[in-house]
């Protein structure tokens, strides 16, 4: 399956004419992408671009009908694996909707994401069990969660739950991070100091942002692709996308 | 030290139920054998056996308690497991009665003889020896789950799916034991037992010991409950609860821990039947009918579901309400009361009887309720 230039890729993640339909609905057509070690990239696009598809694929949560999905220079074919298979392999994933472990208290779901053996018998005997209490407590202080510690997750904040997600993130410490929408319900101020947070989680993991909020997306101050109909419309820098005609024209309507 | 680790393990309410079933387990033994008829502390053996047939109840709720209160998974079949492991032991009391039987064959229980059988069935073998009988009472129900839940869970069937499939499974056994050629007794099932171990099932000597094993397993039960629910494999369960895709995406293999948690249940349900089947002296396929599964769910449901200590306690709760109400007057409206037991609870005390008294301990000392809390209903 893996083709000569996929076995030569550098990319960290290798997206190759990629489509998958739903029903007929062709939700993406033909999309290649690739992340370098190291980048961070914010995705945009209009609704129905195919955004949180082309996140599901990478996940494994759908399969694509034909393309080429690499890990770690083309070493893992991501669409031979399951979502668990995959997240082993080190991508981490943050949902549109804050999804976290509602009845556990805010440390518990960082202890839950740990970095560690993660069979049965591992969380019956193992090394979850152990006091974590330093590494916890290093990432509830990065994200901002630290007075926050003993709270029920169900309890705090939708921005808080964000960022908890994010820190689930950083305990999984990933090859990559996938976010999406981060700041989606945020207030500014909150937009802000997650703009910082990603940056922040940048200088040690490749993240790939996906955003609506262009105001977010240039403080991101990084590579942009806009998606359009399941496929590449544009790449390059925030002023480059912005300023391109066809992104205009898909964002503003013909 | 050693105490601080065990508090540490246990809340409050963990605790007392462990006091008050050390009381229970030695207490109404001795005072069964030990005290005078004529006092007020004697425990009459007709009480002894009520209370150890809801004991029994007891086990299969905290069993079920640990797959539908942590897990989600709402098991509406629970009561074949126990059903299996009482078929098991009964196999076992059978093998003992030897040529005592109505027909005094050595080898072969009355029903075969009756239905002119020739040889005991191949299933039928090492039954009478007790260390192998009491394999099976774990080692069926535990496969039956296991191969179970391998298909169901690795196929992602859950919430009201499951619990539809759960119930087709207890039905279809329950047809299959019915059947005299399955070589279980048919429609009556197995009893008229004679020994356990050398012991006379009948006698009072033998029912109180029964009763002290009953009261003993549930504390074994409810420790190891307890030890699987406090361990980080009891907040994946939860996790897999709560948000079960999400758990999947943090890289934890769903299926198995809904597999091993299954399966560890279905081997304590199994244990709960086999205790249940020398006390009550019977056991036939009523015990696999799907009410039975469902009053089990009502039982956990409350009692307080992921507490554990609920689950027991709503079992003798509920079932000693069945006692009184089955018995007098109001025996017609039995099952009218039940349902509104249910709807009661389920409105007025979502988190059962325990969930809600861990809630007010927790606002009382003003500090964070480390409790599972309540799970949607059918996930």
């Amino acid at each position: 399956m893996t083709s000569e230039k996929a076995r030569e890729t550098q990319a960290l993640l290798y997206l190759d004419g990629v489509s998958v339909s739903f029903d007929g609905y062709r939700a993406i057509r033909g999309l290649s992408l690739y992340i370098e070690p190291g980048e961070m990239r914010a995705i945009i696009g209009p609704n129905g671009a195919g955004k949180t598809t082309m996140m599901d694929i990478v996940t494994g949560k759908t399969r694509p009908d034909e393309g080429e999905v690499l890990f770690d220079r083309g070493k893992y074919d991501l669409t031979k694996l399951d979502e668990t298979a995959i997240a082993e392999l080190g991508i981490g994933r943050k949902f549109q909707k804050p999804t976290v472990f509602e009845s556990h208290t805010v440390a518990d779901n960082i202890l839950l994401a740990l970095k560690g053996p993660r069979t049965a018998t591992a969380s019956l005997f193992g090394w979850r069990n152990r006091v974590h209490q330093d590494e916890i407590d290093a990432i509830l202080t990065t994200t901002g969660l630290i007075d926050h510690r003993d709270r029920m997750a169900g309890v705090i904040s939708h921005g808080q739950k964000q960022w908890l997600e994010i820190g689930m993130l950083l305990a999984q410490d990933p090859a990559i991070l996938l976010v999406d929408e981060p700041v989606a319900g945020m207030t500014d101020h909150e937009t802000e100091l997650t703009a910082e947070l990603l940056t922040e989680i940048n200088k040690d993991h490749s993240v790939i942002v996906v955003e609506h909020d262009m105001a977010f997306v240039r403080a991101l101050n990084c590579k942009v692709t806009c998606l359009h109909e399941g496929s590449v419309l544009s790449e390059g820098s925030i002023d480059k996308v912005a300023g391109d005609d066809r992104v205009i024209e898909v964002y503003l309507g013909r | 030290m050693i105490t601080k680790v065990i508090v540490s393990r246990f809340d409050g309410m963990g605790l007392i139920f462990l006091g008050v079933m050390a009381v229970v387990a030695i207490f109404v033994p001795l005072s069964n054998l030990f005290i005078p008829e004529s006092s007020f502390l004697h425990v009459p053996t007709y009480v002894m056996a009520l209370v150890g047939k809801y004991l029994c109840y007891a086990i299969l709720a905290v069993s079920l308690d640990l797959v539908w209160g942590y897990c989600g998974i709402l098991s509406l079949g629970h009561g074949a497991f126990f059903a299996l492991g009482g078929y098991a032991m009964g196999m076992y009391l059978m093998r003992q009665i030897g040529s005592r039987g109505v027909y005094a064959n050595p080898l072969l229980p009355d029903f075969m003889v009756f239905l002119n059988w020739k040889e005991l069935p191949w299933f039928w073998y090492g039954f009478d020896k007790f260390p192998f009988a009491f394999f099976m009472i774990l080692f069926v129900p535990g496969l039956l789950a296991f191969i179970f839940g391998w298909l169901a869970f690795r196929s992602r069937v859950t919430g009201v799916y499951l619990s539809i499939i759960t119930q087709a499974m207890t039905y279809a056994l329950l047809l299959a034991f019915f059947r005299n050629d399955m070589g279980f007794g048919g429609n009556n099932g197995l009893t008229d037992f004679k020994d356990i171990l050398g012991f006379n099932v009948q006698a009072q000597g033998t029912r109180a010991t029964l009763f002290f094993l009953t009261a003993l397993t549930l504390i074994l039960v409810y420790l190891i409950g307890r030890w699987m629910v406090t361990t980080s494999f009891g907040k994946v369960l939860v996790a897999i609860r709560d948000a079960e895709s999400r758990t999947r995406f943090l890289g934890y293999r769903v299926e198995h821990f809904k597999l091993l948690v299954f399966t560890v249940s279905a081997a304590m349900a199994g244990l709960a039947g086999a205790l249940y089947v020398p006390q009550v002296g019977i056991i036939n396929p009523s015990e696999f009918s799907p009410a039975n599964s469902i009053e089990a769910v009502i039982w956990v449901a409350v009692g307080g579901r992921g507490t554990l200590v609920g689950a027991a306690v709503g079992a003798v709760l509920v079932n000693f309400m069945k006692s009184v109400f089955t018995t007098g007057f109001l025996a017609p409206y039995w099952l009218f009361l039940l349902g509104a037991i249910f709807i009661g609870v389920t409105l007025a005390l979502p988190k059962g009887i325990v969930g809600t008294l861990n809630d007010l301990a927790g606002k009382w000392r003003r500090r964070p309720v480390r409790e599972a809390s309540i799970p949607r209903l059918a996930e």
